[in-house]
């Protein structure tokens, strides 16, 4: 089992850092404290992360804070990023109003 | 539910030239683009590209643009204001036209969806005024927007120059090009272009914060350590309205992950990319990537990735003979091969090289400040002397690229089959000073010199891409390669003509014990910068 998923060690406790207060995820306005605390929660993926937090739902869909999200989880587990599970690729893969998810056509 | 032979996602360089392709065997192909314009990055790309006469090296972005637009207009179906908003088993592609969901069935489907640019998180990274530089080019390019007038910019890599010498042309003032790498990650020549300039390099630096309450008012920066930490007490602060980020893309894979193909996070191609095989073929039968989706490098290689793909899907549909296929291919790939050479070619990429192919040590100012200094341009095959006019080649990095080759009438530039060779000059050819060469050059690194213009004066002939151009007889300052005042200068010739294709050619006269400074000039009358 690669460690990034190893629940069995007792995490450090979570200790406070500076620029806790940044704003990593901009749509969702989640700060890269939260984050971390989220990791030392028992959030240890990105698919997790982005439930507890929501960070990576918003308007761009992750676009521009998924490797920032996924980079604060590794240092927090001690792993490469390259290590964790991505996040999931799932429809709408672009934002869409419920009434238009709504409005299906069988193809023009 | 509409069948295709094929679905193409993304009208970019990748997707298009998989069209043409794909069509011409006589597949119905229909391309989806979420954007309201086809050609991806293409139509935002205003500087002459690299590579060899295939590879349409030479010719500017925007018009490789028209000519693929062009080509694939007769037989493509490219759909645009149409996100793909998912792929489901059985091939079915689900796409948002209008106010409507559309599903759609294919054959085969080829994912060129590109990438999108990186964000790096610093205090005030959420305020207005700091901006990607793929959007800056957008504004500039597409839409005639200065993004700001004082810029500081983020990262060296290729990206970061050639919008940095964009948003010098626009008119906008460039404080300076920050990296926090040790080394600048892009083209020499490109940033040779931005240093002559007068652009200050800040390598092994980082951006600490962005000032501003409502927009951005100013920039920190700090050097930075081993790690990437920034040292306390190195603080600089810059006077800008405008920082643009170009730290890098990402490729936009989620539809081949949604589609099933096998994944993996490999850092070297930028990011979460599809295991491929050597023509984009994913891990399911009848899906391929091609393009920065399946890791990242430029537009040239997109358009080969594209027609590989393209070629593929028509064999796996029997559109082509497997003899057919293999045939195309193999060309294709050479083609690739070629561009994936060199210094800077991917399998290099984080490799620090110390000498060029031919042995010679590579410049470290050009590495750290952007520029040659005199004395390192001296060592290098294309920087000779001779009695008269001649050309000096400032090329020294092995990139792949022979445009000057096929420039000189006379043949008096020579790159030879290796395409990352260093240009050399014959010198039994007499220059004729035609200025083709300097033209040509897409890395502006050529230049003529008349080491014999007048007694005790020479003449340099500069490539020149800043309007309005200055008049021939009127005075200012020559520059160096650094971007800094090293004597006075008179215009005694501007050229411009077709084949020169927008680059003009300004000679200036600059006393003898000067031409090898002088790489660039400036009007008087500008207060900063170039002139404008």
């Amino acid at each position: 089992m690669i460690k990034a998923n190893d629940r069995s060690n007792k995490m450090a406790p979570f200790v406070p850092a500076e620029d806790d207060d940044l704003i990593i995820c901009r749509c969702e306005e989640v700060t890269k404290g939260e984050i971390r605390k989220a990791v030392h929660e028992g959030m240890y993926t990105l698919p997790e992360v982005r439930r507890y937090l929501r960070c990576g739902m918003g308007l761009c869909q992750g676009q521009t804070c998924g490797k920032l999200v996924k980079g604060i989880i590794a240092r927090e587990l001690g792993v490469k990023p390259s290590q964790l599970e991505a996040a999931t690729g799932r429809a709408p893969m672009r934002p869409t109003e419920l009434k238009i998810m709504g409005s299906e056509k069988g193809g023009a | 539910m509409k069948r295709y032979d094929l679905i193409i996602i993304g009208a970019g360089p990748a997707g298009l030239s998989a069209a043409i392709e794909a069509s011409k065997r006589g597949m119905s192909v229909a391309v989806f683009d979420e954007n309201a314009r086809p050609g991806g990055q293409l139509f935002k790309q205003i500087h002459k590209f690299f590579g060899s006469k295939k590879h349409k090296a030479k010719i500017r972005g925007y018009k490789i643009g028209e000519q693929l637009l062009q080509e694939a207009s007769d037989n493509v179906d490219v759909k645009l204001n149409s996100p793909v908003i998912g792929i489901y088993p059985g091939k079915e592609v689900v796409v948002r036209q209008e106010d409507h969901i559309f599903h759609y069935k294919a054959d085969s489907i080829i994912v060129a969806t590109g990438a999108s640019e990186n964000m790096v998180p610093f205090e005030g990274w959420t305020l207005p005024g700091v901006i990607g530089a793929g959007a800056a080019q957008t504004m500039m390019n597409l839409h005639g927007v200065k993004p700001g007038e004082k810029i500081l910019m983020l990262g060296s890599g290729n990206v970061g120059l050639v919008v940095s010498f964009q948003l010098l042309q626009a008119g906008c003032e460039v404080k300076a090009l920050v990296d926090a790498a040790p080394r600048i990650g892009g083209y020499g020549v490109h940033a040779a272009k931005v240093a002559r300039c007068g652009v200050p390099f800040y390598l092994s630096h980082t951006i600490t914060k962005a000032e501003g309450t409502d927009c951005v008012t100013g920039a920190i920066i700090s050097q930075v350590d081993e790690h990437f930490k920034p040292i306390p007490g190195t603080e600089e602060h810059f006077d800008v309205d405008t920082i643009c980020v170009a730290v890098g893309l990402s490729p936009m894979s989620q539809l081949l992950m949604m589609a099933g193909c096998d994944m993996v996070d490999d850092p070297k191609r930028g990011g979460q990319v599809p295991v491929c095989g050597d023509y984009g073929e994913t891990s399911i039968p009848g899906i391929y990537a091609a393009g920065d989706v399946s890791g990242i490098e430029e537009a040239s290689s997109a358009m080969i990735e594209g027609r590989m793909a393209g070629i593929c899907a028509a064999q796996y549909l029997d559109f082509c003979t497997e003899d057919e296929k293999k045939e195309s291919l193999k060309t294709l790939l050479e083609d690739l091969d070629d561009l994936r050479q060199g210094m800077f070619a991917p399998k290099n990429r984080g490799k620090k090289i110390e000498k060029t192919e031919e042995g010679i040590d590579i410049s470290q100012t050009l590495l750290t400040k952007g520029h040659l200094t005199r004395e390192e341009a001296e060592r290098f095959p294309g920087v000779i002397h001779e009695v008269g006019v001649h050309p000096v080649i400032e090329c020294t990095q092995n990139i792949p690229c022979n445009p000057c080759q096929d420039a000189c009438p006379k043949h008096c530039i020579q790159v030879g089959n290796d395409i990352t060779a260093l240009p050399q000059i014959d010198p039994d050819v007499q220059c004729i000073g035609c200025g083709m060469c300097v033209a040509s050059c897409s890395g502006q690194a050529i230049f003529l010199l008349n080491e014999d213009y007048e007694p005790g004066f020479a003449s340099v002939t500069l490539p020149y891409e800043f309007l309005p151009l200055p008049q021939k007889g009127s005075k200012g300052k020559a520059l160096d390669r650094a971007g800094q005042p090293v004597c006075e200068a008179e215009v005694v010739n501007v050229r411009t003509a077709p084949a020169f294709d927008h680059t003009a050619l300004l000679t200036i006269k600059v006393p003898k014990e000067k031409m090898m400074d002088a790489r660039f000039y400036k009007g008087l009358g500008c207060t900063e910068g170039v002139e404008k």
